[in-house]
């Protein structure tokens, strides 16, 4: 079991007081804050071993390159991938918009289509739109049903031989519900269609194991993993990613160059263009030894606990819409109450010192299939307690007094 | 009709709602405050009218009358209506060149500048730039 005090003891963010109030921080999935081992390692990247990494022949760079590799080889072992497969980027958005330009080159042509489902966030839509707008390709959109889940029949009667890639979340930023990935992936296959799973919101809260989904590629975030911000992963297949023709030229991807042409370096380095963020790296390998270090089946089954209190606080409150039901789900709950506007409920709480997000989240067309303009999203994440969802509900109890 | 003054006026406003003795209180008088303005009809609710920059839907109507300066203004958020309505109480049926001029410093008294979110701030700047550039054509014109 979690033992929640000694872990929050590790994030000296969360003592913080807001309106003289102990903060509660239900903003996670916007992003997730840092435990102080990843703070050290950061510091202790900079103190004592900065070099630029690869190529260069002294102590330092050697170190460098060495702890850059070793991070390499942490992501790959947590989501149960090969180093080789492992990519870092600057995060899910840098993740996405490579791959489709990569595919724009290859995979994708003129008269094929990308499927979206249509609970994505914008970072998962408009850089297939620019690769579908260069190509000649289209879009094609895999609707929900209405309590938010994906249906495989329904996915079976859309895919056709023109369907090359299904992009997909494997959880909403604001729906929380976790989709079948490994029977969308079975179906997708079936039909030759490649799979890109969008892990933004999955990986910081379930196992993730790529073998398993049989996923061909895997984007996430390291900055709502705990770890630093402009760091994240794209996961590919091996015999997928060679195949792909890197977009970004410049040095460390290069094997020969000549003022004409050049050749290219393996994967991955072929993908890592330029000095990458290699603190970054290794900031994200100290956020997955701290998860590790909790262990993911305690850090699940704390919000297990953390998941079953919300629902049934949430629920209490009169006039409540929670969107996206479903029993396998990640501690993100997006809703409304009545007619209230989600911006008024979200200033009020911050008054209290609750950290809540409002808006659109970034997935105008889920908002249009749910015939809405916003919710509120409380994210929880494995520091948050029972406690504190308590002091959440006396918040919106107190806004909804406020503003009727 | 007489119009106060702006600065009269903002310091009306500043006294009024210094009396608050907390932060929630001084949110009910704010979005009472709101509920007691006309708004705006349906039709003039239109992508034209609409202020960016809030997170809310903001929309803004200005004309001249008599050489003073008419607003109206709407939003479907609560607060940001009451915040709406102040702004309105202080410049709406003044003349361009003193909307142009005024500080709006009950923003700063009464703490709503600092005090709420910068997304907010930004948004109650958007509103405030969008009538001071209303009365600067209104002068130009």
């Amino acid at each position: 079991m979690l033992d929640v005090d000694r872990v929050r003891a590790d994030f000296p963010i969360l003592g913080t007081k807001v309106n003289g109030r102990s903060l509660v921080y239900f903003d996670n999935s916007a992003t997730a804050q840092k435990p102080v081992q990843v703070m050290d390692a950061v510091r202790e990247a900079y103190m004592v071993h900065n070099s630029n990494i690869h190529r260069g022949v002294h102590h330092l760079s050697d170190v460098m390159s060495g702890l850059y590799e070793d991070a390499r080889n942490k992501v790959a072992k947590f989501i149960n991938a090969r180093e080789e497969e492992v990519l870092f980027t600057a995060g899910t958005t840098q993740g996405i918009n490579m791959l489709a330009a990569c595919l724009a080159e290859s995979e994708i042509g003129k008269g094929d289509v990308v499927l979206l489902s249509e609970m994505e966030h914008h970072s998962n839509i408009i850089p297939w739109q620019m690769a579908c707008a260069k190509v000649g390709a289209s879009i094609r959109v895999l609707p929900i049903k209405d309590d938010g889940s994906i249906s495989i029949d329904g996915l079976s009667d859309i895919l056709d031989e023109k369907v090359k890639l299904l992009a997909i979340s494997q959880v909403s930023n604001v729906l929380g519900m976790v989709n079948p990935i490994k029977k969308i992936t079975q179906a997708c296959h079936e039909n030759g269609t490649l799979v890109m799973v969008d892990g933004a919101q999955s990986v910081p809260h379930l196992k993730t194991d790529v073998k398993e989904l049989d996923c061909d590629f895997l984007v996430f975030s390291g900055h709502k993993l705990h770890a630093e911000t402009g760091i994240g992963v794209l996961f590919g297949k091996k015999d997928l990613l060679e195949e792909l023709p890197p977009t970004q030229g410049g040095g460390g991807m290069v094997d020969k160059v000549t003022m004409t042409s050049s050749t290219y370096a393996e994967v991955p380095q072929r993908f890592e263009s330029g000095t990458p963020n290699y603190v970054g790296a290794i900031s994200l390998a100290a956020a997955i030894d701290y998860m590790m270090s909790l262990g993911m089946d305690d850090i699940i089954e704390h919000e297990k606990v953390l998941n079953g209190e919300m629902m049934r606080s949430l629920g209490r409150i009169e006039g409540v819409t929670v969107y996206g039901d479903g029993a396998e789900r990640c501690p993100i709950y997006s809703f409304n109450i009545r007619g209230l506007h989600p911006y008024d409920i979200g200033q009020i709480l911050d008054k209290m010192g609750i950290a809540v997000r409002t808006g659109n989240h970034c997935a105008q067309p889920l908002m249009a299939r749910l015939g809405i303009s916003g919710t509120v999203r409380a994210s929880l994440s494995f520091y948050n307690t029972v406690e504190e969802i308590s002091d959440f509900i006396d918040g919106l109890e107190k806004a909804v007094s406020i503003l009727e | 009709m007489i119009n106060l003054n702006i600065a009269d006026i903002d310091r009306n406003i500043t006294e009024e709602f210094s009396k608050a003795s907390d932060w929630f209180e001084l949110y009910e008088m704010i979005i009472a405050s709101g509920k007691a303005i006309q708004g705006l009809a349906d039709e003039d609710r239109t992508e034209e009218n609409a202020v960016p920059g809030c997170q809310s839907n903001v929309w803004l109507k200005t004309g001249l009358e008599d050489g003073r300066m008419m607003i109206t203004a709407d939003s479907d958020a609560s607060i940001t209506r009451g915040i709406l309505s102040l702004v309105l109480r202080v410049l709406d049926g003044q003349r361009p060149q003193d909307i142009l001029d005024a500080e709006l410093r009950f923003l700063d008294d009464i703490g709503l500048r600092t005090n709420l979110s910068p997304s907010r701030s930004d948004g109650l700047n958007s509103i405030i730039h969008r009538i001071k550039e209303s009365a600067r054509m209104m002068i130009e014109t």
